[in-house]
């Protein structure tokens, strides 16, 4: 990225990379679809590989959420070092 | 399938569309603001919209009619290589939260409406920007055509389409009426009414799955009889095949073929101009990210409704089209009446996709080609006339398309639609973080990408057709099978990133990139940028009436 910020607050924070990880996360447990390909455990007569992909429908879910929310707190933290200034 | 008529289906099927009819036209004085005659207006419905009404609307474009009878369909043939619907929309999400927040401040600063006009904007090529417009209206075409056929499908089980010896304008009349109809209110409402529509859709749709999935299980003996059924019929097949061609899960084969088919085909969801036109539609930059945080509840339904596909093959469901394997379901599983509710969904399904996708495309030639290259001072008032014309104009071509060649075109060349759109991605989501890029290694890659996926998927060869047989093959150099718009797209990366590095050393004109860094975080409610469009969509003149 090449944007510059009047403050030069830092760029990568502890706040930011747990924002990536939460993004991330989906792609890594979606892609490794050998970690899945499997019939048992059934849940209620459904084989693994369906249920488990629908329960990461939920988890992504969750996992965006909490990326959504920490991103707001940062983008507050950050306006409000700026102190109101425009960018 | 049935002889006859389904009466009482028909009946609920004609009372339901009739209502979305008058919703439709009413759409127009929805919301309705002062300076009506702008794209911005008609084409994005004022870029008003919250977070439910986004919701709706972005749901009610991505998961279509076709996406109905198209996945369970793929299950019911083969199997868990179909069930890649799920895993591709999760990855959707994560992907909409990192980008279309950026295209929309930038979009909303400078007033695009479509992508090709970013690109023009941040790259300063017009030629890069026509790419992409082209681009867009073709994967967008087959696409509506699609929609069509999810229509015609619904007709045949309801026993309305006709037999072989009918007279082919009866056999095609109701779905040339649905068509005039939805041609009709998209003309004068805009993106205002596929918006209000799309109420009706989802809420009917929902309510068909949340009974299915109870009502059909109960009747078949439960999840663990549906799966051993399944399981059955497939290993009959593969026996019959003498190869695997179906299962309850992936094999070892099939693994990459999975994971790239479900990556590609997320990466290339946001290209496509109608996702994107209803994403520029929303009021705010929060709307986004607030929305990629509740949309996934259409994953968990496009997942329920992919399970349908096992539900036909052990309720015994035999078709030869296997579009028509969920539509039989329906008609042999339900009460008469509730199939007629579960068919008008679907029927709906395909009017609201198919009303953002022709204004998608509408507004990407009336900004791209109509006013890049035949009138450069065309007012916002003759730009929503134009749209409005291109937008019928591409609804006939899809009709056209879809009663005149066999379905299987449609289908070919929406795959290849896929393939295709996954090759402006570079340009513009990599313009969206990045200037590094040149604009004619940009347009170099894109090129490649599809040329290169073009041939590929040509060469594909399945068990019915010769040619474009299927979108996976292998991937040169790794040897597993993958999808062939991934290959293509990874390609396209690789010539941009040498060409650029190339170009930028012989310092070949880069043009003149419009936009700054702050337009690419510039929100609402920040100081100076309150709904500031520029002069060419506010109040020019003849945008008043």
């Amino acid at each position: 990225m090449t944007e510059e910020n009047d403050a030069k607050p830092p760029v990568v924070t502890p706040a930011r990379v747990v924002i990536a990880l939460c993004l991330i996360a989906p792609f890594v447990a979606m892609l490794w679809v050998g970690s899945y390909a499997k019939v048992e455990p059934t849940f209620v007569g459904i084989p693994f590989f369906y249920w488990y992909q629908m329960l990461w429908v939920l988890l992504s879910t969750a996992l965006t959420m909490v990326a959504y929310k920490l991103w707001q707190r940062d983008q507050r933290a950050q306006r409000a070092r700026k102190g109101g200034a425009s960018a | 399938m049935k002889d006859g008529v389904n009466g009482v289906a028909l009946a609920v099927f004609i009372f339901f569309f009739l209502a979305v009819t008058v919703i439709g036209f009413m759409a127009a004085r929805w919301r309705k603001a002062e300076n009506e005659a702008s794209l911005d207006e008609w084409g994005l419905g004022g870029r008003s919209f919250g977070t439910w009404v986004t919701w709706f609307l972005l749901g009610g474009d991505l998961y279509t009619a076709y996406t109905f009878v198209a996945v369970p369909a793929a299950i019911y043939a083969a199997g868990a290589a179909g069930f890649f619907a799920v895993p591709y929309t999760i990855l959707v999400y994560p992907l909409i939260f990192t980008f279309l927040p950026r295209l929309w401040s930038v979009s909303h600063k400078h007033g695009y409406v479509t992508t090709s006009d970013f690109v023009r904007g941040r790259f300063g090529s017009k030629g890069l920007s026509l790419a992409v417009a082209l681009t867009g209206i073709l994967a967008t075409m087959p696409y509506i055509a699609l929609q069509l056929v999810g229509i015609q499908a619904v007709l045949d089980v309801m026993g309305v389409g006709g037999g072989e010896t009918t007279h082919w304008f009866i056999k095609d009349l109701p779905l040339l009426i649905a068509f005039a109809v939805l041609a009709a209110y998209t003309y004068s409402s805009g993106l205002r009414a596929p918006a209000l529509i799309a109420f009706v859709k989802d809420g009917l749709i929902y309510l068909v799955i949340a009974v299915a999935i109870i009502y059909i299980p109960i009747k078949l003996g439960g999840f663990d009889d549906i799966f051993a059924k399944a399981s059955e019929a497939f290993s009959a097949k593969n026996e019959a095949a003498g190869k695997p061609v179906a299962g309850l899960v992936p094999g070892e084969m099939g693994q990459w073929g999975y994971a790239t088919l479900a990556l590609g085909s997320a990466l290339a969801l946001f290209m496509y101009p109608h996702s994107i036109t209803a994403t520029l539609s929303s009021r705010s930059r929060e709307v986004i990210r607030r929305n990629t945080t509740i949309l996934p509840l259409y994953s968990l339904m496009l997942g329920l409704l992919a399970l349908l596909g096992f539900m036909a093959i052990a309720a015994g469901v035999k078709v030869d089209n296997g579009q028509l394997a969920i539509p039989q379901l329906f008609e042999n599983m339900f009460p008469d009446w509730f199939a007629g509710v579960a068919f008008a969904a679907i029927g709906i399904g395909a009017l609201v996709p198919a009303a953002i996708m022709s204004i998608a495309a509408a507004n990407l030639f009336t900004r791209n080609i109509y006013k890049d290259f035949i009138k450069p001072d065309a007012t916002p008032a003759q730009e929503t006339k134009v749209s409005k014309l291109v937008s019928l104009l591409v609804k006939v071509g899809a009709l056209v398309f879809v009663l005149t060649m066999d379905k299987t075109v449609a289908i070919n060349f929406q795959l290849l639609g896929g393939i295709w759109i996954l090759q402006t991605m570079p340009a513009l989501v990599g313009g969206l973080f990045t200037r590094w890029f040149h604009r004619w290694a940009l347009i170099a890659g894109w090129a490649v990408g599809m040329l290169y996926g073009t041939v590929a998927a040509y060469g594909v060869a399945s068990p019915t057709q010769k040619h474009f047989g299927g979108s996976s093959k292998e991937i040169p150099g790794i040897g597993e099978i993958g999808y062939i718009g991934l290959t293509a797209f990874v390609l396209n990366v690789v010539v941009v990133v040498v060409l650029t590095f190339v170009l930028n050393a012989v310092k070949a004109p880069a043009g003149v990139d419009e936009t700054s860094p702050g337009d690419y975080t510039a929100d609402v409610g920040d100081p100076g940028v309150k709904a500031e469009l520029p002069p060419a969509t506010v109040g020019a003149p003849g945008g008043g009436h």
